[in-house]
């Protein structure tokens, strides 16, 4: 199985979201230029964390622009299984492939630590091998991921079981003491309408050996696996 | 005609010696832009005229040093055919002028510094002085340092693993930010600053050049008053993403092998960079001035060549392979601009559209700068200071209170609110993250890891700074080695005064004499290294503050050891002896407000047993938990092990000598060096005791990892006895309550 690791000029965990697919899942993976115009053959799709183009102006704004975006989008539009993570997931809502947009950080500072996400939803490329309600340790790494979109948006992504990753406690309690950047309802993760399309700002590809602080980000590149293996999500590459 | 006036030459920070000289080595006046070019080449900042006689004594070889200093940066062996390349800066100026600016380009010039020799970064660490948070001005530098070390840093994604902090008024006007960076390297693909080959072209990449931090060097080489605020056109202001976009299309030019050398615009640009590569490739340069890319229109050349614009490089190209190289920058939108090419008259000669403006020998702004003896005196303050009379104190506060008070104190306190603002993950290569001591880092592809620590106590080098420097080496080195790597590098940063004042100079040179003499008892060589000096507020002088960053190989990276507990009922043990030694200590400046006394003896042979002990400690798989004794003595260093961890301590310790009414808090927080608290499994700690003894440092099981509390007894009377949760809870606070409570003055 083939995952293409999309690279912006300004991508910088483009590396580590190629060796946990690589060294630590054992996945074919390869790096896809980001004025590339397709994804050759690659049967999921990640957009790494990092600043695409410095984001100076807003974090994705520059980079729903690359040639790539264009492939990335045809490959979504058929059913494909895309991951956007931290700085991929800002691309992704500029890029119109998930709703809603981020704002600040509440403490208006870039926040590196650990946080605990709840997986609400199974039924996506990349939660699929999870079980519902699990609690996973993942870092994050951001200063803009402040999730927000207008309430009757995110009443519908409520309503139609599209947030996927929710900032809780330890023991999974959704409290705003654990929401780490102010997100509206705690969204750390959703998923579009089709629900192969996955956005979260949390670094799973950054947990995934115990050696470096937890492996609890390795089920949701696991669930690509699954996913596609088993041909639920098949799409033309 | 004269056209250079005798005030034109002193705006320059030119003596009248100097100009002298200049004007016997050209045979001639010099053209504007030559005494522009002579200037910030023979200032402090560049030339290192004060300290370079002084330095000489350092150890710099050794049998993993493949680099030393005189490059960009120094470069160590650390098998599997790989090189630690790293090296350490001040940007101390800068980031008092402009916090955020000044840390961002302090960070992005050693970044440069690193990729420049053909290694990819994978690490930063930083060593930052401030004044006491309790000043709202003190207040915005720090975050505006923190910030802007984080806004470079984490954009262009590389991890800020560790580092440290300290406070004293004397850095109130006048911070100290230094910054470290490591990379690695094929051993047998290190990129050199050279100019060969004649006829080879030279070109220019990154950024447009711009009016911004002319003189930046010559800032960094005065001290500061009043009307430093002036001065702030001559900061720059980072572009991480530029960086970003140069660091991944040199390395990629690198690998083309169409290179010859490169090298960094950092002080003094394209002066600098132009000259030095010539020098080291025993080559001229010519370049016209009128091909750099310009920001602002009419720049002249003078302002070309004295401009300290951020992110661009220098890069002599191997004749043939032009396109070559220019298809790599274009890649990644960059524009590679032929400037110039190497000449054979080992001259470095400026043009403007085809008219010479500069032609002077590089040897004139490199090796023949000058060189001074400056005059030396001990300091005045230094006899008296050393005086301690603990009788004179009073009775000391209870030893609870005392602990309390370390706890909160911001060099003692958490500096999570710090370390959270850096992405110190990214790479998933970090192993111990920052506010543990050393930072490691596992280096992919091979078995082994990389510990690091920078470390520096200003107020041991104010009260000796001979033994404060050599207490500075021991102390980095014993970072690394509680992690257990094997200390096998390091890089100096030294941040003094004006070295025109005969006290500073004689601390100077006395500090450089213990760093040399401790290097070499641990058998640690420095491989580079930077000079700030002029660290002056209105006469005032900084704490003198050489700064140590180490780095060590732990060759087994699943074997690395942290600072904090790992089980209940380990075996607590103390490897060394405490004096109750209370010179220069962080207690007796939070409860007394003294920066006084004799600062703490060190033997360094016993220190290197020490470390030898604790890397085989670890490598056995004896050694669970390491962590040095450092500020806040024996009963600070407890609790850190006991923090972020849910177990408590109990342990039973003995009193030092010394006088009576001192001897809980002497014992409890003196300083005593070659210390650190290890756990052990409980079985096994007689056998870590017998290996202490073989390796001939003194060793003691003192209690017990485990429960709710933190408790200390002296010969069996409990002196502190803590509950964990609070105790973490003040020191976890301390420094983020400075700037989260409501502000009372604007």
């Amino acid at each position: 199985m083939k995952f293409a690791v999309v690279v912006f000029p300004g991508s910088n965990c483009d590396h580590d979201a190629y060796y946990a697919v690589k060294h630590v899942l054992g996945q074919d993976a390869a790096f896809v230029w980001h004025k590339d115009t397709s994804l050759a053959g690659a049967d999921v799709v990640i957009l790494p964390g990092g600043f695409a183009h410095g984001d100076y102006l807003r974090t994705g704004a520059i980079a729903r622009f690359s040639p790539i975006m264009q492939a990335v989008r045809r490959f979504a539009d058929v059913g494909g299984p895309v991951l956007g993570i931290c700085n991929g997931f800002q691309v992704l809502l500029e890029a119109g492939l998930l709703p809603g947009a981020m704002l600040r950080n509440r403490s208006v500072k870039f926040q590196c630590e650990h946080v605990f996400v709840r997986v609400e939803q199974t039924d996506t490329p990349f939660s699929t091998a999870c079980r519902q309600g699990q609690v996973l340790k993942i870092p994050i790494a951001h200063g803009e991921g402040n999730y927000y979109a207008e309430p009757a948006v995110v009443e519908r992504l409520e309503q139609n079981r599209q947030v996927i990753f929710r900032y809780t406690t330890a023991a999974g309690a959704a409290t705003p003491d654990a929401n780490p950047n102010g997100s509206v309802n705690n969204i750390a993760g959703l998923c579009s309408e089709a629900r192969n399309v996955v956005g979260l700002m949390p670094h799973p590809e950054r947990a995934c050996e115990l050696a470096i602080g937890s492996a609890d980000g390795l089920v949701v590149l696991e669930s690509a696996v699954k996913s596609v293996t088993r041909g639920a999500f098949a799409a033309a590459g | 005609m004269k056209r250079i006036s005798d005030e034109l030459v002193q705006q320059h920070g030119l003596t009248r010696d100097e100009y002298a000289r200049i004007l016997e080595m050209l045979g001639r006046e010099p053209t504007l832009t030559e005494l522009g070019i002579f200037s910030v080449m023979w200032s402090e900042h560049c030339s290192y005229k004060s300290s370079r006689v002084h330095l000489k004594k350092l150890p710099t070889t050794g049998r993993r040093v493949l680099q030393g200093p005189g490059e960009n940066a120094g470069a160590v062996d650390i098998g599997d055919g790989l090189a630690a390349v790293f090296k350490i800066e001040s940007h101390n100026h800068p980031s008092f002028i402009e916090p955020y600016q000044g840390a961002a380009t302090g960070v992005g010039g050693i970044i440069r510094d690193i990729f420049t020799m053909g290694a990819r970064p994978i690490a930063l660490l930083n060593s930052l002085r401030f004044g006491p948070l309790d000043d709202p001005l003190v207040r915005r530098t720090f975050a505006g340092v923190v910030a802007g070390i984080a806004g470079y840093g984490n954009s262009i994604g590389i991890p800020t693993v560790g580092g440290e902090i300290a406070f004293d008024d004397s850095y109130t006007g006048n911070p100290l930010v230094n910054v470290f960076c490591l990379g690695i390297a094929r051993a047998d693909e290190i990129v050199k600053g050279v100019a060969s080959g004649v006829g080879n072209a030279v070109y220019y990449v990154g950024a447009k050049t711009g009016r911004d931090g002319i003189h930046g060097a010559t800032m960094a080489s005065a001290e500061f008053d009043e009307k430093s605020a002036e001065k702030r056109p001559a900061v720059q202001v980072g572009d991480p993403f530029m960086e970003k976009l140069l660091l991944e299309a040199c390395l990629e030019v690198m690998r083309s092998g169409a290179l010859v050398g490169i090298q960094d615009m950092g002080a003094a640009g394209l002066t600098c960079s132009t000259c030095e590569m010539g020098s080291r490739g025993g080559a001229g340069v010519t370049i016209d001035v009128s091909l750099v890319p310009q920001r602002e229109s009419g720049m002249t050349p003078y302002e070309i060549m004295l401009s300290e614009s951020q992110e661009r490089m220098l890069l002599v190209v191997r004749r043939g392979r032009e396109a070559e190289v220019e298809r790599i920058f274009e890649k990644w939108d960059l524009h590679a601009s032929r400037i110039g090419e190497v000449t054979a008259d080992g001259r470095l000669c400026v043009k403007h559209h085809g008219e010479v403006v500069a032609d002077i020998p590089n040897a004139a702004l490199t090796d023949a700068a000058p060189v001074y003896r400056r005059p030396m005196a001990e300091p005045s303050y230094l006899a008296e200071a050393r005086q301690l009379s603990l009788g004179s104190l009073g009775a000391p506060p209870p030893p609870r209170e005392v602990f309390r008070r370390l706890l909160v104190s911001p060099a003692v306190a958490s500096k999570q609110w710090v370390y959270r603002q850096y992405d110190h993950m990214v790479r998933t290569n970090t192993l111990v993250v920052p506010g543990m001591g050393a930072g490691v880092v596992r280096v992919k592809g091979t078995t082994r890891a990389l510990a690091m620590s920078v470390d520096g106590n200003g107020r041991f080098v104010y009260l000796d700074p001979f033994l404060g420097a050599e207490l500075a080496v021991a102390e980095a080195a014993r970072n690394v080695a509680c992690t257990g790597a094997q200390p096998i590098g390091a890089t100096n940063c030294l941040n003094f005064g004006s070295p025109e004042r005969p006290e500073i100079m004689w601390q100077f040179a006395r500090a450089v004499e213990g760093m040399g003499a401790a290097c070499r008892a641990l058998d640690i060589p420095i491989t580079g290294g930077n000079v700030s000096l002029y660290n002056e507020t209105d006469r005032r002088a900084v704490l003198p503050t050489p700064v140590l960053g180490v780095v060590g190989l732990l060759e087994d990276a699943a074997t690395v050891v942290r600072r904090a507990f790992r089980n209940d009922g380990d075996a607590i043990v103390l490897l060394g002896t405490g004096r109750g030694e209370l010179g220069g200590s962080e207690y007796l400046k939070v409860i007394h407000g003294l920066v006084r006394g004799v600062p703490p003896a060190l033997d360094l042979e016993i220190e290197a047993a020490l470390q030898r002990l604790l890397v085989k400690g670890v490598a056995a798989g004896l050694i669970r938990s390491a962590h040095d004794c450092a500020e806040g003595g024996l009963a600070v260093t407890l609790a850190e092990c006991c923090f972020n961890t849910g177990l408590g301590a109990s342990v039973d310790v003995p009193p030092v000598d010394g006088e009576a009414t001192f001897e809980a808090v002497a014992t409890l927080f003196g300083e005593s060096a070659s210390r650190a608290v290890v756990s052990v499994d409980a079985t096994r700690a007689a056998e870590l005791v017998a290996m202490a003894e073989a390796a001939g440092v003194p060793a003691a099981i003192v209690g017990r990892a485990g429960g709710e509390r933190i408790r200390i007894a002296i010969a069996g009377h409990i002196a502190i006895d803590e509950p964990l949760a609070e105790a973490e809870d003040i020191w976890s606070y301390a420094i983020g309550r400075y700037f989260d409570r409501p502000r009372a003055v604007a």
